[in-house]
């Protein structure tokens, strides 16, 4: 193309002007400055079409001073200066208009309108510069300008981007934008003018991709408006294989979003798998006790902020254990305090701890205000996996998968390893035979109480990342984590996990078609239905434990 | 006459019901008088939000009435009433949101305000009928007590029974209520209904219908508590007894005990659906908070207040409870949920039987004529 950029006419006269004008550029390279010169002056070619022409030589210089050069001509901003014949840039303000330089940007004082001469555009041309602008920034050192320079020509897919295209490909060294390249260079061959064969690669390349713009391009080229019948065919086949990739892709995408509510319900759940589901209380205050975990976790990362502002990052790893322990020990004060004392009576309990529920919040909304609170997410949290396919996965939620299931692995490991969980274990089974074993049942009582509530203060921590911190927190949980444990079998880690998972696998999957709040409605019905069928859960424990 | 002897034989040594009985009967004629007749300035005077807080409390009182006949003499804690009460209370309103007519905001001769506010074209199906009263007081009673029967047959005939239960039913409420907040459901959404005008003709805002209200509700709970010690008494409410006790027992012995609790559940429901109904013209509004877990396990501590297992003690529980609740959040807001908690805490720790339980001269009068029954523990389910 840039061949026939030497047809302009006025060469003489550029060049005659060449040296003056370099000499203002002050240092810039001369080829350079000559090259933009010449293209330059064939944008003030006589006729449109030459302009046109004068536009694509400018673009393919790729020069940055092109970019608000072409922009200024667009709006109507380009000049010609009567005096000599050179290309300024005028900005009206008043009556006068305030030049810059074309070549280098630089001021060049005011003029009045009667020493210009305008350089008219029509829509043509303004097409035409569009399309070179979107060239130009394609071979933008800028990357972010290069990817919006690429979607540009894809959806354009104008066959002049095409040379610019390839350039631009040839010095990519980005894999993901040389990835967006060959896409938008495969729109533009997939154009009618093409030979057939080019058509058809370029339609094989385009099935690569899932972004919904190649499949609305692909859609249109299999509908009827399509002449050639073996491209169509082609696209109809990539069309199918792009959806069934991205059916496959969405499927991935929810199960990850179900695993990812699934574990925020584990988190919320598995300490009163503990509470409830070993010790048989029903521990409605179980929410408080994670809001107080989340709390904790804004109080520390307080601490950090006036104290260790540089370690901030890292005040999770601090906030874990803090929240263990204030939680914790709240959970023995209630177990001695209050819960001891109701062993046996489980609705008088579920009253008891309901009033604590009650007590709890509204001490947190006395001292920490009814606001939310900020807790903010450490800089290793934000960000996101992201696959070419449009899957997303978020940093915080992945984190939250894998420590919910390694808090339910250390449970597992403290209730089966453990001497704590021996006597826990012992204590469930057959009271009066532990304690006449020597095992002081009170304090295993106690130890077995303060551990679910460790467990549900560090589930605060982790609900701290994602959800609001206010002292509803714990509200919004209780019946989704009572219906998981009930879900999954009482008295059963595995239940309770295998039920938090699929519960949430269940709600992401109801979604699409119901809703959010439908959705939520939906399971929730479903487990009361559930519960008639196996009143024990989906993992019943068999035995004598069952009729106590 | 049979039903002078009927009345005899369910109040006959029964002082506590006999107090409730009277002490009803005297507010439903003192309050209408010192309301109407006295001047505003006489000492004697009742002001008339005073008779609507006292119509309201009666209406709770309600309420703790029918969760005690299902907790109290079945064993079976429902955490979900408060979905019973909303679904009576939103029966009410439906009519009174037709009642309102052109007046609405919008002028709208058909649809309530909210509906024209969604662009809703047409009223939906089952907003038909709603403006004719009879049709609206029975749907009051017979949705909740049709949810309560779907609900009972499923969870009593497959032997849900203790803590399970409660989670249950706390689960039915905790989904009616993400229901309801949906504007789609077409009930108002997050705002209920609002704004009622009149009822039966009768302007909300004149005193006359204020006590009428009152009174209405006097005689509700009156007649409410002598059908619950009907049911109580009789030979169903006997071996209601015997299964909140020994559960498996009653059925060894023959007894279809899930028919016994489904009957009792649904008469409890439509007794709660009834409670709303005159709730919601009391104070003006019913809205989706009505359905909170919340809202559903405080009705429970009323009763456990006053004293699970006596019927007037329910009605005692939530009178003084709510009385409280109204002292509390007018004078330091902030320490109701304080002195709430400490309630249920003590309540359970201090007072297993409620106060009707502990102070003697209830006690006595009632431990005669159901004897043995509060020496044994409560049942472990």
């Amino acid at each position: 193309m840039s061949t026939r950029g030497f047809a302009l006419p006025a060469l003489a006269a550029l060049l005659s002007c060449m040296a003056f004008l370099a000499a203002v550029a002050g240092g810039a390279p001369a080829s350079q400055a000559a090259t933009l010169e010449e293209a330059l002056q064939g944008l003030a070619a006589k006729s449109y079409k030459e302009r046109a022409v004068g536009v694509e030589v400018l673009a393919a210089t790729g020069h940055p001073r092109a970019i608000p050069v072409l922009e200024a001509m667009a709006k109507g901003q380009l000049f010609v200066r009567k005096a000599d014949g050179s290309i300024v840039i005028g900005d009206k303000t008043g009556k006068v208009y305030a030049l810059t330089d074309a070549v280098d940007g630089t001021a060049l004082g005011d003029a009045k309108k009667k020493e210009l001469k305008k350089v008219k555009v029509n829509n043509r041309l303004r097409g035409v510069i569009r399309a070179a602008l979107g060239g130009l920034t394609l071979l933008s050192s800028d990357p972010g300008q290069r990817a919006q320079a690429a979607a540009a020509v894809f959806a354009a897919r104008d066959a002049g981007a095409l040379a610019t295209v390839e350039q631009a490909i040839a010095r990519e060294e980005d894999a993901k934008l040389l990835d967006q390249l060959t896409l938008a260079k495969a729109a533009i061959e997939s154009n009618p003018e093409f030979p057939p064969d080019v058509r058809l690669a370029a339609v094989e390349r385009l099935s690569d991709s899932a972004l919904p713009e190649v499949r609305s391009l692909l859609a249109s080229l299999s509908q009827e408006g399509e002449a050639d019948a073996e491209v169509r065919a082609a696209a109809a086949a990539a069309l199918e294989a792009v959806e069934r990739d991205l059916a496959f892709w969405n499927l991935l995408g929810t199960i990850f979003q179900g695993l990812s509510l699934g574990s925020v319900l584990l988190l919320a759940a598995v300490g009163l798998a503990i509470t409830f589901g070993v010790m048989g209380v029903i521990n409605m205050a179980h929410g408080e006790l994670v809001m107080l975990g989340a709390y904790t976790t804004f109080v520390v990362q307080d601490i950090f902020r006036d104290f260790a502002p540089g370690g901030l990052d890292y005040s999770l790893a601090v906030a874990v254990p803090a929240a263990f322990l204030v939680a914790g020990a709240a959970g023995v004060a209630i177990e001695r305090g209050v819960i001891r004392w109701l062993y046996g009576r489980p609705f008088e309990t579920l009253l008891a701890t309901w009033g604590l529920s009650l007590i709890l919040q509204q001490l947190v909304r006395t001292v920490f205000g009814p606001t939310n609170r900020e807790v903010s997410s450490p800089s290793w949290l934000s960000g996101a996996f992201e696959t070419a396919t449009g899957l997303v996965l978020p940093y915080n939620r992945v984190a939250i998968i894998v420590f919910s299931l390694l808090v339910v692995g250390a449970i597992a490991l403290v209730l089966r390893r453990t001497a704590l969980g021996l006597y826990m274990r012992a204590v469930t089974q057959n009271r009066s035979m532990a304690s006449s074993m020597g095992i002081r049942t009170g304090w295993v009582d106690a130890a077995t109480f303060g551990l679910g509530a460790g467990i549900a203060g560090v589930a605060g921590v982790a609900l701290s990342q994602i959800d609001n911190v206010s002292p509803n927190l714990g509200q919004a949980y209780i019946v989704d984590s009572f219906m998981v444990v009930v879900f999954g079998g009482v008295g059963n880690l595995w239940g309770t996990l295998v039920g938090a998972m699929s519960l949430g696998v269940i709600n992401k999957f109801l979604e699409p078609f119901a809703g959010a709040v439908l959705a939520k409605i939906l399971v929730l019905v479903a487990i009361i239905l559930f519960i008639q069928k196996r009143p024990r859960g989906l993992f019943a424990l068999k035995g004598r434990a069952v009729e106590s | 006459m049979p039903v002078r002897s009927v009345l005899v034989d369910l109040l006959a040594g029964n002082r506590g019901g006999q107090i409730l009985l009277a002490v009803l009967l005297a507010a439903a004629v003192v309050v209408p008088v010192s309301n109407l007749l006295l001047p505003a300035d006489s000492a004697l005077h009742v002001p008339t939000y005073v008779v609507s807080l006292m119509g309201k409390y009666l209406t709770f009182a309600l309420l703790a009435l029918s969760v005690d006949l299902i907790w109290g003499y079945a064993g079976v804690l429902s955490l979900g009433h408060g979905a019973f009460f909303a679904l009576g209370g939103y029966a009410m309103g439906m009519y009174m949101m037709r009642q309102i007519g052109e007046r609405g905001v919008y002028g709208h001769p058909v649809l309530p305000d909210f509906m024209v506010f969604l662009d809703w074209k047409e009223l939906p199906w089952y907003w038909q009928g709603f403006d004719w009263f009879p049709f609206a007081m029975v749907m009051a009673l017979l949705v909740p007590g049709a949810l309560a029967l779907v609900f009972g047959w499923f969870a009593f005939r497959s032997r849900v029974t203790g803590v399970y239960l409660s989670i249950i039913t706390q689960a039915m409420t905790f989904a009616l209520m993400l229901a309801f907040f949906r504007n789609d459901m077409g009930f108002g959404g997050n705002n209920g209904l609002t704004d009622f005008k009149n009822l039966l003709g009768f302007s909300l805002q004149a005193d006359g219908t204020r006590v009428a209200l009152f009174c209405a509700s006097a005689v509700a709970v009156a007649a409410a508590y002598l059908l619950c010690r009907f049911v109580v008494r009789s030979r169903a409410g006997r071996v209601l007894v015997a299964v909140r006790d020994a559960e498996a027992r009653v059925r060894f012995l023959g007894y279809r005990v899930e028919h016994y609790k489904l009957f009792v559940f649904v008469l409890s429901a439509m007794l709660a659906g009834l409670a709303g109904a005159l709730y919601v013209p009391q104070v003006g509004i019913i809205n989706p908070s009505e359905f909170a877990p919340a809202a559903s396990i405080e009705i429970v501590v009323w009763v456990a207040v006053g004293g699970r297992g006596s019927l007037y003690g329910a009605v005692l529980g939530a009178i003084l409870v709510n009385y409280a609740k109204t002292v509390f959040t007018g004078v330091l807001p902030d320490m109701w949920l304080f002195v709430l908690g400490a309630l249920f805490i003590a309540v359970t720790l201090f007072l297993p039987k409620g106060i009707v339980g502990t102070v003697p001269v209830f006690n006595r009068a009632g431990a005669r004529h159901r004897p043995g029954r509060r020496q044994s523990p409560e049942p472990a389910p």
